[in-house]
């Protein structure tokens, strides 16, 4: 295979570039470095996304197991191991694909401290990279809860007028579910004498143990995904952290939590897994609807979104625990979609709050007169929200609810009544913003999307309409891993 | 027993020893103009003794009819503890200049403090143990009150010493217990008496004595204040030094002298150690001074090193040092930029000072950030591993509900880790700062390389080390 170690290039390949920023900051002062972050840490990024579609190309999708692996030892038991599967490899490209978007985006929308901003954001790329390559627990958790560091900055500083509050919460919440993971992770590290996700994938641990070590990882990654009823964070955190923040936190962040439990929980602990079916499928109907009501009463367009993030998330964990090819495929495309849709939305709100200074759905209204090709793309991405066959919000849908019929008719049911309320809440939003009289006196002269807007929200359609139209381009990718995954639970 | 190999043997303690007592009289002759160089001397004089500590960390060497001890434990841990001694010393020198502090004696209390820890450390019986903490502590009162002119440092010192006269009377009370029931005051004489109820009870009132030292809760009234009013150089060396070596002398007495009895005191330690670390992370929310702030993270950082003491000796030893180690290390850098930075000739003293300290120090401001996630434990910086190693430790000792204690109290100790980061990040600027001098800079960059990435990358190494001392 190839010589270079693609999966550390892909990972380090950001940080390297907020080095350099960080060093132009400290040496020539704030306002050379202002101008020229811009131009670093696009390309910078885009070089990072190059990298990880080389390794994509790399990855073979016939080999089942963990490809492109590096491993060197770190300490005793600890050593790191980067290695992607199917599953993995799609993430890093969801990643180092919103990244680029998410900096070129910046470039008009972050006024002030703009160096500063472009580190923070080289930096959680990094991390984000990192927590999908690990191989290993102890390095997969320094990476996971790294991830903090830049993100809580990132809403700290950059966010709107809440936003200590929302920051604080955000790291909080995040941290106490992370070290209930921590403690299961040492107490697996002293059980086996290794961190190695493959050692402790093999290692069949009792089913005792496994239920309390799942219950803890479970702290983790349900506060990460966000579960209804630990989802409170991310509403606060949506609202107040800045467009590209926004994108990324939804588009990447969230599907760390999904990840998990497809790669930690259900591999590892297989009898627990079985064991908590149940609450999952509950859990998940209970986001899936609740979430879908509640973001209908928003009058925030953000909430809104982030609402019906939770909503979706609760498609995932459906066919995650529905122990079945369909449901875990459904549920590894709808994170990949979810990552595309709702980046896009966030865009969208973005375009309007830029212009604005406000997400009041109450203030806007006939937007469509004065923003016809901004109308169009809003459309296509909340029919895509919604799930109209031909977007990929579809296919991920409907998989995950195949597979949960398998496992439980009545649960695929309940998500079926939350794809009836999604789209009452996102064709509800899209009418009181876009159709209508124009009545409010100060939208009269606001302007139609820029050619970088075009440029961004048009290259995110093509990959909605295409993943609708072309499931199967994931599909044979993710197929190697899903069914690693159905075979360690003996499935 | 050959005098000559007795001084070979405790040969840090000799050179430190031999140069307070040589820097007392060159002093006394000098005056106070040969202050800095008596500062400059000292500094090296405790480098020179962490090396010669260092060395020593191969095998284990009896002194002076059994007093002393110097096992590859106690010799890492001295080890650290003149290093942060000698660099909290060196860095002092801008901050005093001016202020009144700029005396020879205040070097020459510092290293007679150091002795002071110097001996905890190497103890091997309760008498060298008691002497040890009274050099260390009547040193550290004369530290506290250093700044006679100001009234908070007196308080400090007065406050300090009437508390402390108090911990070392329980002290003394509990060895007596100790040496009326086991019949000796040497640790392998204590290790073999039967247990008793009045060994036990010793053994609580030395705990107390020595949790006092290591300002544990519920003994840990005095910390905030005594950080608040003392000088803050003064303060940089007690949140180090005396820090390691107080919690490594209460490991060392329990494992050695008391380890057969681990289950008369493991409970007790467990609850010294829950206490601190909620205590110390639920305390400091409300407070508004930066020094209080790091009194209160001493305490709850102090409580999970308990952690590990309370896990005993085969998995707790590696990881007392590993976490205070990386904890010093980090506290020192936090103090450094403490010392550095000032508004109109002002040490800074509120949260608020900090505003803004991106955009005046950039520089500083990262590195303190850096410094202030090691101390909380949050990945990448170092001080995470010794979270690691330390839950890990309990674990290994079934002390699962200790860990989710630690779990929350690092949850709820961020809320002000946390507002320090963001007055400096995110808060608008504040008046610009006075131009920092560079010793306390350096510092501030070297402590937080070394946090991260530095120590992250090679923590395989720290961890050998820590395991290779806590063998013999």
């Amino acid at each position: 295979m190839n010589g270079l170690p693609l999966l550390s290039l892909t990972t380090f390949l950001p940080l390297a570039g907020a080095l350099v920023v960080t060093a132009l900051r400290m040496a020539g002062g704030a306002r050379l470095a202002d101008g020229a972050s811009k131009p670093i840490a696009l390309i910078v990024s885009l070089a990072c996304l190059v990298v990880s579609l080389i390794a994509l190309q790399q990855f073979d999708p016939a080999q089942s197991g963990f490809q492109l692996v590096e491993k060197v030892a770190w300490y005793e038991g600890v050593s790191y191991h980067l290695g992607v599967d199917g599953m993995a490899i799609l993430l890093v490209v969801l990643t180092t694909a919103l990244t680029p978007l998410c900096i070129l985006w910046s470039f008009k929308s972050v006024e002030e401290r703009v160096s500063d901003y472009m580190i923070a954001f080289l930096v959680l790329e990094t991390l984000m990279i990192g927590v999908f390559c690990a191989l290993d627990l102890m390095l997969f958790y320094v990476f996971f809860e790294g991830g903090l560091i830049p993100m809580f900055l990132i809403i700290g500083v950059w966010g709107g007028k809440n936003r200590l509050y929302a920051a604080f919460k955000f790291f909080l919440y995040t941290l106490l579910g992370s070290l209930l993971l921590l403690a299961a992770m040492i107490y697996m590290y002293v059980t086996v004498g290794t961190t190695d996700v493959q050692a402790l994938q093999d290692y069949p641990f009792d089913p005792g143990v496994q239920t309390w070590l799942w219950l803890a990882f479970f702290a983790s990654f349900a506060v990460k995904l966000p579960m209804w009823p630990v989802h409170t964070w991310l509403p606060d955190a949506h609202v107040e952290a800045p467009t590209a923040g926004s994108v990324i936190l939804a588009g990447v962040l969230l599907k760390m939590g999904g990840y998990g439990f497809l790669r930690f929980s259900l591999p590892m602990f297989p009898d627990a897994s079985i064991l908590f079916q149940p609450l999952m499928f509950i859990l998940s109907v209970t986001a899936i609807i609740y979430a879908s009501l509640v973001a209908f009463r928003q009058t925030d367009i953000k909430k809104l979104i982030a609402y019906s993030s939770v909503a979706h998330m609760g498609f995932v964990t459906l066919g995650i625990f529905a122990f079945n090819e369909a449901g875990i495929q459904g549920a590894i495309f709808q994170m990949i979609s979810h990552g595309v849709i709702s980046g896009a939305l966030f865009f969208c709100v973005g375009v309007i709050y830029d212009r604005m200074h406000t997400r009041e759905i109450a203030f806007y209204g006939g937007l469509v007169h004065r923003m016809p090709v901004y109308a169009a793309l809003f459309m296509l991405f909340s029919m895509a929200n919604v799930g109209l066959p031909g977007t990929s919000g579809f296919v991920g849908e409907l998989m995950t609810m195949v597979g949960g019929f398998q496992a439980s008719s009545w649960a695929a049911a309940g998500a079926a009544l939350g794809v009836i309320l999604s789209a009452v809440y996102m064709l509800t939003l899209y009418r009181r913003t876009v159709f209508g009289e124009m009545t409010n006196e100060k939208l009269f002269d606001i302007r139609d999307v820029t050619l970088t807007e075009v440029f961004i929200l048009g290259l995110l359609a093509v990959f909605a309409l295409g993943l609708g139209v072309f499931p199967s381009v994931v599909f044979d990718i993710t197929e190697g891993s899903t069914r690693d995954i159905l075979q360690m639970i003996g499935k | 027993m050959d005098l000559l190999t007795d001084f070979h043997s405790a040969a840090p303690e000799v050179l430190l020893a031999l140069f307070g007592v040589g820097g007392v009289l060159f002093g006394a002759i000098a005056g106070d103009r040969s202050s800095r160089l008596v500062r400059l001397a000292s500094a090296l004089a405790l480098v020179a003794a962490s090396v010669l500590s260092f060395g020593r960390m191969g095998g284990s060497e009896e002194a002076f009819n059994g007093l002393y001890l110097s096992t590859p434990f106690a010799s890492l841990a001295k080890s650290v503890a003149y290093a942060m001694a000698a660099v909290s010393l060196a860095m002092s020198g801008a901050s005093v200049r001016g202020t009144g502090l700029e005396r020879y004696e205040f070097s020459l209390l510092t290293i007679f403090a150091s002795l002071g820890a110097g001996i905890m450390l190497s103890a091997n019986d309760l008498m060298a143990l008691y002497m040890g903490i009274e050099t260390l502590s009547l040193s550290s009162y004369v530290l506290a009150a250093f700044a006679r002119d100001n009234l908070r440092s007196a308080e400090a010192g007065l406050k300090y010493f009437v508390l402390g006269a108090l911990a070392s009377g329980l002290l003394l009370y509990g060895a007596s217990l100790i040496y009326g029931f086991a019949g000796g005051t040497r640790f392998d004489v204590i290790a073999q008496a039967d247990p008793s109820v009045g060994l036990i009870f010793g053994l609580v009132l030395l705990l107390t004595g020595l949790a006092f030292k290591a300002s544990a809760a519920p003994f840990h009234i005095w910390t905030p204040d005594v950080y608040e009013g003392a000088p803050t150089p003064v303060v940089s060396f007690f949140a180090t030094a005396p820090k390691i070596a107080a919690v490594a002398l209460m490991a060392g007495v329990l494992f050695r002298a008391f380890g057969p009895h681990q289950a008369s005191w493991q409970g007790v330690v467990a609850i010294l150690s829950a206490m601190s670390m909620l205590i110390g992370a639920f305390g400091a929310l409300r407070q508004t001074s930066l020094k209080r702030i790091l009194a209160y993270s001493s305490i709850s950082n102090v409580g999970f090193a308990l952690i590990a003491v309370a896990a005993g000796p085969e998995a707790g030893a590696p990881a007392v040092l590993v976490y205070m180690s990386l904890y010093v290390i980090a506290t020192l850098g936090l103090f450094a930029g403490l010392l550095g930075l000032r508004r109109k000739g002002q040490g800074l003293d509120l949260v608020t000072d900090l505003n803004g300290l991106l955009k005046h120090k950039p520089g500083i401001a990262l590195g303190l950030m850096t410094l202030i996630f090691s101390v909380a434990g949050i990945p990448p910086a170092v001080g995470f591993w010794g979270k690691v190693q330390v839950f890990e430790a309990a674990l290994r000792s079934d002390l699962l509900w200790l860990v989710l204690v630690g779990a929350l109290a690092s949850v709820v100790s961020l809320g002000y880790y946390l507002r320090l980061v963001w007055a400096m990040m995110m808060k608008p600027a504040g008046e610009p700062l006075d131009n920092s001098d560079f010793g306390t800079g350096l510092v501030v960059t070297a402590t937080a390389l070394l946090s991260f990435p530095a120590l992250t990358i090679l923590i395989g190494r720290v961890l050998e080390l820590a395991a290779q001392a806590s063998v013999g």
